[in-house]
């Protein structure tokens, strides 16, 4: 299998498309682009799979797919935008460091990956290899990004894109087992680390857990 | 052979009188299209033309510190841009100058309309021009890195940088949907849209001397001086929708040594083709806003990293094939 | 042809002693034009064939007499040089006559260029470079009896005696049989050896011709001296360098060294053309501008000899002859249109009392053949078609772009990274020639100084149109010049290697690549001629005068025509742009803003100051090293008699043990 193959050029080209906006997360600066970001990636990881278990003719590969759908695509940017508007209305700029050296890091991490990642995967198949090389670009990529965040959100946002890469990667291989396993306990570690920082997040703001003392601002947005 | 050589002549007589033709069409269009979008009625598409055509009627004034470089600027960055826009293919390939389409010389061309533009604003000696050609030049030091690298992920697909073959050899389709493509056409619209001076880069449409940058460069000039410089900038344009449809959707253009029936076709095609461009042009513009002029180099910068990136894929690709 | 070799040298040596006596210095710099014309002649005909075998020389160290040869390399190289010594000696003998010094030094300084291009054997190729360096040293210092300048000088000659010490050692590893190039290269080096001698090269003809860490020196030396010195320096010693590096690693160390070879190269090149093109926009005087530009084109051209090293070492024969081929045909590009600038620059400064673009302005106007000629050297230097520079540079790029073929994913990155870089590099010499050309030529004048220039004329004139013609000729005929110059091609890459050319065209033969550079002029002409035509005929009206838009400043009166020079963009704001968005990657930079306080009409100011990273990262580790040395020798004066006696002793047996282990061998 190779280019000019339509199952492999649309693989190749979703797995691109992954890494392009895993860019847009190291670098965007304005709070609710980046959750979009964030969405947009969930959505095409989960094309990524359907995709690939139409290929494989693997079914337990679009379960895959729904999950990262209906939590990535949807419900954790729909609860982050939600969580977003309520309680930080004047964080919506995040300060980032030298946006050029980050991207100039991002893509040395990047030829770092190709660079590892061929020579280890002689003998598999084109199609394993180069897709092996982006997922672990944009696993690399998402650890990037934590590093670079100071915010709670922004190490989110890295969180997820590894965990995105990880289950790119996965689903990739044919044959693999426990895809679904994978990725929904991905899934839950990224859930425990957004309950976490919304924890986090209120005790800053009340110095408390106790959402009784949530009440009083329910009128806050309007 | 002889008829061959022949058709080349006329397709390549065609494309110039072409692009001539269509460039105050295509920058009216995306006027237009841009006001459309925004919720007012817009000029007519042709209105671009009708204003070449007044400013050809007035008499040109010159200022009074402006030297030989302000009369024959504007007529070398147009005569520049038209042999560019000679090599570009637009409704049929192998034109008779296609063994000069090399896509390094096509980006010395422009380079060469630039820094007429730049002495041009230079040449009065007046605070803005010299301020737009200042930044005029740098812009340029992060988009041709970019133009070039994008060059070499090309080269890599077609074996060489002439753009007649690497739009034949994109247009045989054998190549594939490829993610280096989608990252050297992400880069590519972005130098497009800095060399063009669009949003988010300039603001082509500003009165406000300190964000200009093309248009602080052209203050000075009027009457036909100011004519040909419009005309050049629309070309330019055309040139870079061209160019993008060339590599990027190349389905449709006539191939070398076919008839006039398969002309006409890509003539047909390619209309169609820089009337998605502008749809998407005046699209993009109304979605967003004017970066900082300290901005663009960070802008500009991401495309040229992508276009690094597309060279990292494509010799990964190339290295497994 | 020796005779006319022999005839040359001895003619200088002895315009050498003329010139130290101070006597018609007009006659004695005319003298050496001469001479410059016979030399070009010999390196004409050594490229048509009509080389000169390694002859012995009567005359010699006390092992073996001097050799010199002229084969086709050593030709175009001679060919640099008359195209830059020639106007040099023209542009010096319309010039006031200089100190004793300069005119018996500058006469030494032609004639070590020419040995060392000529030499055959390390020795003689040594002493030439040994007598170059002193005699540029000589140029500098004998214009500055103090001061800065002389403190410049003195950096000068640290590093030619850095380079020299280094070429020493890399002849000393090359010649275990013997110092001629033949027995060279019937031994050529290897293992360990082999790479000794790259580093050494790299840092003896790296530093000579600015190479990144160590071109700190250049932007200060270059412009300090008289100039057409500063036109000798920058347009031709600079090409001396990159001959020694040609001739040393793809000559004599043998075709079979390996492809990493080149990646050394292509690094040093790549950073020094980005530090070249980036300083050449945020110098204030407008010579140190042009040396940067000529940092940013010897970048270029080192890119050009690792990638020439990376596709030999990878057999890709064709594509290392297309390197080499660019390298070589910008070495001669930039030989003409470097000399052209820097005595534009000093016709300017002559003429108009200034080398800083803030007291210009405005002299296209008052000095239209200078001006003309500047704006030639400048659009070649931009590299824009179809001028000369864009055909070399044109060459590289491709050479770039197929970088591609190596088998090697990590030099096809390289590549990539390096084609950017040098794209950079380009687009900020294309800013830095707009920047030189619209603040001195174009707008108004800023001074009364610079509103009462005079045009060069007679001699002068005539030394600014020899580059001048000889860059527009070279822009045209880049491709038949390029085939003479397959000889030396040949010369280094093999009798098989040929020049990218055909007929008229510069061209890659499989790639289908081509540029045409006469296709590309008549096409340019008629365009803009037609467009010309087309709308005059559409629009008959004369345009008019006016005064300029001016941001609401009112018009200067008319006995000030230099005007309010205030509002007109000055070097440090015209550079901002670029020191903001890159300045950083090259340059420690301060800025000071000062701001005058509401309703008050001072202006404001801007004060920038830059100091380039590599005085505080390799200069003052540097002497902080000798200090510390210093200080370790000053504590062995206090030791015992003993003590030293076991030095001497230790010292001695490890020689001996040296020379028991070399060998062994």
């Amino acid at each position: 299998m190779g280019f000019g193959q339509l199952p492999y050029d649309v693989a190749h080209v979703l797995g691109g498309a992954m890494l392009l906006v895993s860019f847009v997360l190291l670098y965007q600066r304005r709070i609710a682009a980046l959750v979009n970001a964030l969405a947009l990636q969930g959505c095409l990881l989960a094309a990524a799979a359907v995709w690939q278990g139409y290929v494989q003719g693997a079914p337990q590969l679009y379960v895959t797919g729904l999950i990262a759908l209906a939590a990535k695509g949807i419900a954790i940017p729909v609860f982050l935008h939600r969580m977003m508007r309520s309680r930080m209305p004047d964080r919506a700029v995040e300060p980032v460091g030298s946006i050029g050296l980050c991207m100039l890091g991002g893509v040395l991490l990047v030829a770092l990956a190709i660079l590892v990642v061929l020579p280890a995967t002689t003998g598999a198949r084109a199609l394993a290899r180069e897709d092996l090389a982006i997922a672990l670009s944009i696993v690399l990529l998402g650890l990037l990004t934590m590093i670079t965040r100071r915010s709670a959100l922004g190490q989110v946002a890295g969180l997820m894109t590894l965990e995105n890469g990880l289950v790119l990667g996965a689903v990739g291989v044919a044959g693999m087992p426990l895809v679904i396993e994978l990725s929904t306990a991905g899934l839950v570690l990224v859930i425990i680390v957004i309950a976490g920082f919304f924890a986090r997040l209120l005790r800053e703001r009340f110095d408390s857990l106790d959402t009784d003392m949530l009440h009083p601002h329910r009128g806050e947005g309007q | 052979m002889m008829l061959v050589a022949f058709g080349s002549l006329i397709t390549q007589l065609l494309h110039v009188a072409l692009m001539l033709a269509a460039a105050p069409v295509i920058v009216g269009a995306v006027r237009w299209l841009k006001a459309r979008l925004m919720g007012r009625r817009g000029p007519h598409p042709l209105q671009p033309w009708r204003d070449l055509l007044k400013l050809l009627r007035k008499r040109p004034v010159l200022a009074e510190t402006a030297s030989v470089v302000s009369r024959v600027a504007p007529y070398l960055a147009l005569g520049a841009t038209t042999l560019a826009a000679a090599l570009v293919p637009s409704f049929a390939q192998g034109m008779w100058l296609a063994p000069l389409a090399d896509l390094v010389l096509i980006g010395g061309l422009l380079a060469l309309a630039r820094v007429a533009l730049a002495l041009n604003g230079h040449d009065a000696g007046t605070p803005f021009g010299g301020m737009g050609a200042a930044r005029e030049m740098t812009f340029a030091v992060f988009a041709e890195p970019a133009l070039l690298v994008c060059v070499m992920v090309f080269a890599v697909l077609a074996g060489g940088s002439n753009l007649d073959a690497i739009g034949a050899a994109l247009r045989d389709g054998a190549l594939g949907l490829r993610v280096s493509l989608l990252f050297a056409g992400l880069a590519l619209v972005a130098v497009m849209l800095a060399e063009n001076a669009r949003i988010p880069v300039d603001n082509p449409a500003t009165h406000l001397e300190l964000t200009m940058v093309h248009e602080a460069m052209l203050l000075e000039a009027s009457g036909r001086h100011l004519a040909v410089w419009e005309m050049q900038a629309a070309l330019k344009l055309t040139l870079w929708f061209a160019l993008l449809a060339a590599i990027f959707l190349p389905f449709g253009t006539a191939p070398a040594g076919s008839g006039p029936l398969a002309w006409a076709a890509g003539l047909g095609l390619w209309g169609l083709k820089m009337g998605l461009l502008a749809l998407g042009l005046a699209f993009f513009e109304s979605a967003i806003a004017k970066m900082r002029v300290f901005r663009v180099p960070d802008f500009l910068g991401g495309a040229l990293l992508l276009a690094l990136l597309a060279a990292a894929l494509i010799f990964v690709s190339t290295g497994l094939a | 042809m020796l005779t006319l070799l022999g005839l040359c040298f001895l003619a200088l040596l002895g315009l050498a002693v003329w010139g130290g006596s101070g006597r018609a210095p007009r006659a004695m710099f005319l003298g050496c034009a001469a001479c410059m014309a016979g030399l070009g002649l010999v390196g004409g005909a050594a490229l048509t064939g009509l080389g000169l075998p390694a002859t012995p020389l009567p005359i010699g160290p006390p092992w073996a007499p001097s050799l010199i040869a002229v084969d086709a390399l050593s030709g175009w190289f001679l060919l640099i040089l008359a195209l830059v010594g020639l106007p040099a000696a023209l542009f010096a003998a319309a010039s006031p006559a200089p100190p004793r010094a300069e005119g018996a030094a500058f006469p030494l300084f032609l004639a070590g260029m020419a040995g060392v291009l000529v030499a055959a054997d390390g020795f003689s190729m040594l002493l030439g470079f040994e007598a170059m360096s002193l005699a540029s040293w000589g140029l500098i210092a004998a214009r500055h009896p103090r001061g800065p300048g002389r403190r410049t000088a003195r950096l000068y000659l640290g590093f030619a005696i850095f380079s020299g010490l280094c070429l020493i050692a890399g002849f000393a590893l090359l010649a275990p049989a013997g110092l001629s190039f033949a027995a060279i290269r019937a031994a050529p080096p290897e293992g360990w050896r082999a790479g000794v001698v790259l580093m050494l090269v790299l840092l003896g003809a790296g530093s000579k011709m600015g190479l990144a860490p160590f071109h700190v020196w250049l932007p200060l030396a270059h412009p300090a001296a008289a100039t057409p010195a500063s036109a000798l320096m920058s347009g031709a010693m600079v090409k001396v360098a990159l001959y020694v590096m040609l001739r040393m690693l793809l000559d004599l160390s043998g075709p079979a060294q390996p492809l990493w070879w080149g990646l050394p190269l292509v690094a040093a090149g790549a950073a020094t053309a980005l530090i070249g093109g980036l300083r050449a926009n945020l110098e204030q005087d407008i010579k140190a501008a042009l040396a940067c530009s000529t940092l940013e084109n010897m970048g270029l051209m080192v890119i050009g000899i690792g990638l020439a090293l990376v596709f030999r070492g990878a057999d890709l024969r064709p594509l290392a002859a297309l390197a080499l081929a660019a390298v070589l045909l910008h070495a001669l590009n930039h030989a003409g249109f470097k000399a052209l600038l820097f005595l534009c620059a000093g016709a300017v400064a002559s003429l108009a009392g200034s080398r800083d673009p803030d007291r210009l302005g405005g002299l296209i106007h008052r000095m239209p053949w200078v001006a003309g000629c500047a704006l030639l050297g400048a659009a070649s230097a931009a590299a824009l078609p179809p001028f000369s520079g864009f055909a070399s540079e044109w060459l590289l790029l491709q050479s770039l772009i197929q970088g591609w073929r190596v088998a090697e994913m990590s030099v096809q990155l390289l590549a990539a990274a390096t084609l950017a870089v040098a794209g950079m590099a380009i687009g900020l010499a294309a800013a830095a020639m707009v920047r030189f050309a619209g603040l001195v030529f174009l707008g108004r004048p800023r001074t009364p100084m610079a509103a009462g220039a005079r045009d060069a004329t007679g001699l002068m004139r005539a030394a600014l149109l020899v580059p001048a013609v000889a860059s527009a000729a070279l822009a045209i005929l880049a491709a038949p010049v390029l085939a003479l110059g397959g000889g030396a091609i040949a010369v280094l890459l093999g009798p098989n290697a040929r020049a990218p050319v055909a007929g008229f065209d510069l061209a890659l033969g499989e790639v289908g690549a081509r540029y045409a550079p006469w296709a590309v002029a008549g096409l340019l002409a008629l365009a803009t001629v037609l467009i010309l035509l087309a709308v005059k005929n559409r629009s008959k009206h004369e345009p008019v005068r006016g005064p300029a838009w001016d941001c609401g400043f009112l018009p200067p009166p008319a006995h000030l025509p230099f005007g309010d020079p205030l509002s007109q963009v000055s070097a440090a704001g015209l550079g901002q742009p670029i020191r903001r968005s890159l300045g950083a990657v090259a340059l420690t930079l301060s800025e000071r803003h000062g701001a005058a306080p509401p309703g008050s009409p001072q202006p404001a100011t801007l004060r920038v100051e830059a100091e380039d990273r590599g005085f505080s990262h390799v200069l003052q580790p540097l002497r902080r090293l000798r200090q510390a040395l210093s200080r370790e020798a000053e504590a062995l004066r206090n030791l015992t008699l003993r003590a030293y006696l076991s030095i001497s002793f230790g010292t001695l047996v490890l020689l001996l043990a040296l020379v028991a282990w070399l060998e062994r061998e």
